[in-house]
């Protein structure tokens, strides 16, 4: 038997390509033709009326094709773009329209769209546009919302957009019962997705075939193309969106459309040509989506050992001038607060505000940072009130083994019940206890304080609900050269899909891993598809590649024991090639079934030929008998019930410097769990690259707004994205695998783990070296030495 | 990000760049571009026209003279660094490139183009400032030298008239005896320091450049000062300021810090060496 590859850590075919400078993406894309090159005009205002748009001396520039402004929309073009996930608690959600229309809302807002010979002409063309505002007070940061002494828009009484509330028991009442109290006052600040690619557009029309080509660097393929076709008025059919390489989404790619992705075809229908439109960094930094901004305030009430009474958490949640993404965001927060533990009585309530900066749609852990940093800062509270071990404090807290499937009682952001389907985290806490020394830290704080070197340690558990439906599809095709060609709709940013789909696919159908290729994103091989986002890939698209994979296997079988005159159930498939167990002679290789397979009389290749000595099909009935195909293929769906939950817990050792503040990672530990794993390399470099973006988070990353509304750091040189110079120089990775009973593999999604818990634990563990409460994140070495300055006055 | 439209130039010698700068008064000199580009890109700036010097010859030179050692004005940063000419004469300097970007960023932009710059962030211009050391330029009217004292006028801003090109710059040689050090803090490796200082002794003498806090390349005199006091000493002559990355009153703090650090740590370079000539 082949051996399986489930489980195994195959080396990824993707690197190939990428390292050495092949990938190609969307700026790769038609380069060698005569395409025209966007570029928009952003509102350089926070806040402002348009009260006047003159282009006239921009069509006088050479190079110039089109400048296009509101009023040069119709149709359903001129309607607001999309809210693509409403929710009857958003009571006012807003979108902008692809071009800004009377009001801009934030500084980077689309006001026009110019089309060019260049780029270059493009910015020049940008930079001669002239526009008369009236300014209007700008709405930053959630304080100034919640004041609301401004409004970001004026039918948005309080610059509310949402109000939600859930509650399990009397939250309240519990809290007022309970022996002892606490509450709690918590802040994140915005960070966001920071891609090497940012977004990026390309279309052609075919003015032959009536139909729309569109290359885009989505997380959602069959989003975009559907957006499109409607915004245009073509039918579905006319429009194909292939996603090539895509360098990175983190979530930001998963909103659409974005108004490029709606300009760019219509200007290439227009304009008969093809245009492209590159993002820029600066644009990615004041007009693609942010994420994080938070405020936090906890009641908790707890008996003597540390136990959950009643929670009860209010957040207010910046989600910038506009909603496309509905409340996602917040939804994932007030559940996933909840992390391992059963607090009994929970109350939440946010409420989702308007602001007069870039929206906010998810970023990889997509809310749940801020619910972990709340509930795990809760916990360390409650631990250092009674003057117990942190570890002790959470312990009695967790839902046990034996308690799965666990009802939270709560709506997930899909829409169902919060329902847990298994996990192990007493098992996980002993691993991180013993994987970052748990037990010995106190011996060595002292020793470093015998030195006067400050170190703390901080650990936070994390519960992270993945693998959304409503579904994904594959089709797995056997090709008569016995090459597996499988296609499955949603997208790839790098995860390494055709590595770890490949894998599932030889395991299923014994063929050789190498004679797998998978294509992903591309409408026209796979219509039907939802997007990568929420660490669903694996679970969603895995588990459609193994049941389709499965099909064809049936297929394969079939038409293999008629060739070979043998019962299907004594055939074996290894290496490409069916035979009879048993009796390796009497063999098939899967091309040769393929060839059989179509009743096609043209020997076309070898493999056609070789097919010759086979007879399959009964002379007196049709060649494809009712109910067949012919072809080797098989195609299926998968769609879950509900989520699956991953789970894991990080633990970080710090140093802080007591002269300059500086914050040093000494030790960084990982204990995951995300099921059955399909490949465990791919599994610890998705977790090596969270954490990276947790350290980024939590102690260099910001989004610095001034009250005027700009952004003050819109550069790498200013937002401090770290390098892997500021990253832990190892990552102490160990895994459990506490299977999913939801789906055929038994596997959970495990893209976001990595950043979840980061705030939290840098918190926990500064707090711990410093003795000064750290309640807001992120952090930095002057922040610090400020609250030092603080704490002893 | 692209830049807006402007003239190239790619003159073959000085007295044909200084001629192409005296016909056009909005013409910025492009050696290593590592910070003319990206204010381009980004339309922070729109000369006029760039008179790009890479193709004169004989400006790369590292030379030792009298007293110190002369850099060319095309001389990379990572070519200054790993010259053991400059490393003997004036160890400050391969100290504080050190410090300077990243490996890439060193490998194309120019020591001499970074004194120019006149960012009071830069490492270099406070080192030829602590030395006591010149640049060189031409112009329509011959060469002339430039002492560092004269070199700073503000923000960004040098004394080079628009028509003049630097064409090197002068490092004093370190003196027997005399010691040296370098260190920053900076948020992320590379990064432009939240506050950083150089220090040289001399005998009695005390003297700490510090980068970035203040409009200019700042020195103080900290001859004289008990050891207790330097950092508080030195403040009374800084102004360190609120950005983004750190308050004033931290950078004051990484002040009093850095201060004790490289002044200890210059005294110490000076008698390992001292020792080392024995």
């Amino acid at each position: 038997m082949t051996t399986k590859l489930m489980g195994q850590g195959v080396q990824r075919v993707e690197d190939q390509r990428f390292l050495r400078g092949l990938g190609r993406y969307v700026d790769d894309v038609a380069v060698e033709q005569q395409v025209l090159h966007a570029a928009v005009l952003r509102s350089p205002h926070a806040h402002a009326r348009i009260l006047d748009i003159d282009v006239a001396d921009v069509l006088d520039v050479e190079g110039v094709h089109a400048v296009y402004t509101y009023d040069d929309l119709t149709g359903p073009m001129a309607e607001p773009l999309p809210l693509l996930i409403p929710h009857p608690a958003l009571t006012h959600g807003r979108t902008q329209y692809a071009l800004a229309k009377d009001e801009v809302n934030y500084v980077g807002e689309a006001i026009a769209f110019v089309v060019a010979e260049d780029r270059y002409v493009a910015e020049d063309a940008v930079a001669r546009i002239r526009v008369d505002y009236e300014f209007l007070p700008p709405v930053v940061g959630i304080a100034a919302a919640r004041a609301a002494e401004r409004l970001v828009h004026d039918d948005v009484p309080g610059n509310v957009g949402a109000r939600l509330e859930q509650e399990v028991g009397d939250a309240k009442a519990a809290i007022a019962r309970a022996p002892h109290t606490l509450s709690l006052d918590l802040t994140v600040e915005r960070s966001a997705c920071m891609p090497m690619e940012g977004r990026g557009t390309v279309a052609r029309w075919d003015p032959d075939l009536h139909r729309l080509q569109v290359w885009t660097s989505t997380q959602s393929s069959t989003g975009v193309r559907a957006a499109v076709a409607v915004k245009m008025g073509l039918g579905l059919g006319q429009v194909d969106v292939v996603t090539p390489d895509v360098g990175g989404g983190f979530g930001v790619k998963i909103n659409h459309p974005w108004p490029e992705e709606l300009l760019v075809p219509m200007a290439a229908r227009a304009l008969g040509r093809t245009v492209k439109f590159t993002e820029d960094r600066r644009e990615h930094f004041i007009s693609s989506a942010h994420e994080r901004g938070q405020v936090h305030h906890i009641e908790v009430g707890f008996d003597d050992d540390g136990r959950l009474l009643g929670l009860d958490v209010e957040f207010w949640h910046d989600h910038g001038a506009f909603t496309p993404y509905g409340l996602i965001v917040p939804i994932i927060t007030s559940t996933q607060l909840l992390g391992p533990y059963k607090p009994q009585n929970y109350r939440v309530v946010f409420e989702s505000l308007y602001t007069n900066t870039v929206m906010v749609t998810p970023y990889r852990g997509a809310g749940r940072p801020q619910g972990c940093y709340a509930m795990e800062r809760t916990m360390d509270a409650i631990a250092a009130y009674l003057g117990k071990d942190r570890t002790e404090v959470r312990a009695v807290n967790f839902i046990q083994p034996d308690e799965f499937p666990y009802d939270q009682g709560l709506i997930f952001q899909d829409g169902r019940e919060l329902e847990y389907d298994s996990g192990d985290y007493p098992a996980s806490l002993e691993k991180i206890k013993a994987l970052v020394g748990w037990d010995e830290f106190p011996a060595f704080q002292a020793e470093m304080a015998a030195q006067g070197r400050r170190v703390g340690i901080g650990l936070a558990c994390y519960v992270e609900g993945t693998g959304v439906g409503p579904y994904e599809g594959a089709h797995v095709h056997i090709e008569t050269s016995g090459k597996v060609k499988v296609a499955t709709g949603l997208t790839t940013q790098g995860q390494g899909h055709a590595t770890v789909f490949a894998q599932l696919v030889a395991d299923e159908l014994g063929c050789p891993f190498e004679d797998v290729e998978v294509v992903t994103g591309d409408t026209r091989r796979m219509p039907y598809a939802v997007g990568t986002f929420a660490s669903r890939a694996a679970v969603m698209s895995g588990s459609a590649i193994h049941l389709a994979a499965k099909r064809a296997k049936e297929k394969v079988l079939k038409i293999a024991a008629e060739a070979l005159e043998a019962d299907e159930k004594d055939l074996q498939i290894v290496d490409g090639v069916v035979s009879v167990k048993g009796s390796p002679g009497t063999s098939i290789d899967l091309g040769t079934v393929s060839v059989l397979s179509n009743p096609l009389r043209y020997a076309f290749d070898e493999a056609s030929k070789a097919a010759t000595q086979f007879s399959v099909g009964d002379p007196g009935k049709p060649p494809v008998p009712e109910d067949e195909e012919p072809g080797l293929e098989g195609k299926d769906f998968y769609s879950p019930e509900r989520a699956t939950f991953a789970s894991g817990m990080h633990a970080v050792i710090v140093e802080t410097d007591p002269d300059t503040a500086e914050i040093t990672i000494l030790k960084y530990a990982v204990v995951h769990d995300c099921g059955k794993l399909i490949n465990p390399m791919i599994v610890e470099g998705q977790i090596h690259g969270g954490v990276a973006q947790g350290v980024g988070g939590a102690l260099y990353e910001r989004m610095a707004y001034d009250e005027s509304g700009q952004l003050l750091n819109a550069s790498f040189m200013d937002f401090l994205m770290p390098y892997v110079t500021e990253v832990p120089d190892g990552i102490d990775v160990d895994h459990l695998e506490t299977a999913s009973p939801l789906n055929p593999l038994g596997i959970k999604g495990a893209g976001e783990a990595g950043v979840i818990p980061s705030a939290a634990v840098f918190a926990a563990a500064i707090e711990d070296a410093e003795g000064i409460p750290i309640t807001a994140m992120p952090i930095s070495p002057s922040e610090l030495f400020t609250l030092r300055q603080e704490h002893s006055s | 990000m692209k830049p807006a439209p402007f003239d190239y130039r790619r003159p073959g010698s000085i007295a044909e760049a200084v001629q192409i700068l005296a016909g056009e008064p909005n013409a910025k000199v492009l050696a290593g571009g590592q910070s003319l580009v990206p204010l381009l890109s980004m339309r922070l700036a729109a000369p006029a026209m760039l008179v790009d010097i890479n193709a004169i010859p004989g400006l790369d030179a590292i030379e030792v003279e009298d007293g110190g050692v002369r850099i060319g004005a095309l001389a990379r940063h990572a070519a200054v660094l790993a010259s053991p000419d400059v490393r003997r004469v004036q160890p400050l300097v391969p100290m504080a490139l050190a410090h300077v970007a990243h490996a890439t960023i060193r490998n194309r932009g120019t020591t001499v183009g970074s004194l120019i710059h006149a960012d009071a962030a830069a490492e270099m211009p406070v080192v030829l400032s602590l030395l006591g050391g010149s640049v060189d330029v031409d112009g329509p009217s011959g060469r002339r030298t430039i002492p560092a004292s004269e070199l700073y006028v503000g923000p960004l801003e040098s004394s080079l008239h628009h028509d003049e090109i630097a064409v090197s710059a002068f490092f004093p040689a370190l003196a027997p005896g005399a010691g040296v050090a370098f260190q920053e803090l900076a948020r992320r490796h590379g990064d432009y320091a939240l506050v950083g200082a150089a220090a040289l002794v001399e005998g009695e003498s005390v003297e700490v450049g510090y980068l970035s806090v203040s409009d200019v390349p700042t020195v103080v005199d900290l001859s004289g000062v008990d050891d207790a006091d330097l950092g508080e000493a030195a403040l009374a002559q800084l102004e360190p300021a609120d950005d983004i990355h750190a308050t004033a009153a931290y950078r004051a703090q990484l002040v009093r810090v850095l201060t004790g650090k490289v002044v200890r740590s210059a005294r110490e370079w000076a008698d390992q060496h001292a020792e080392g000539a024995r």
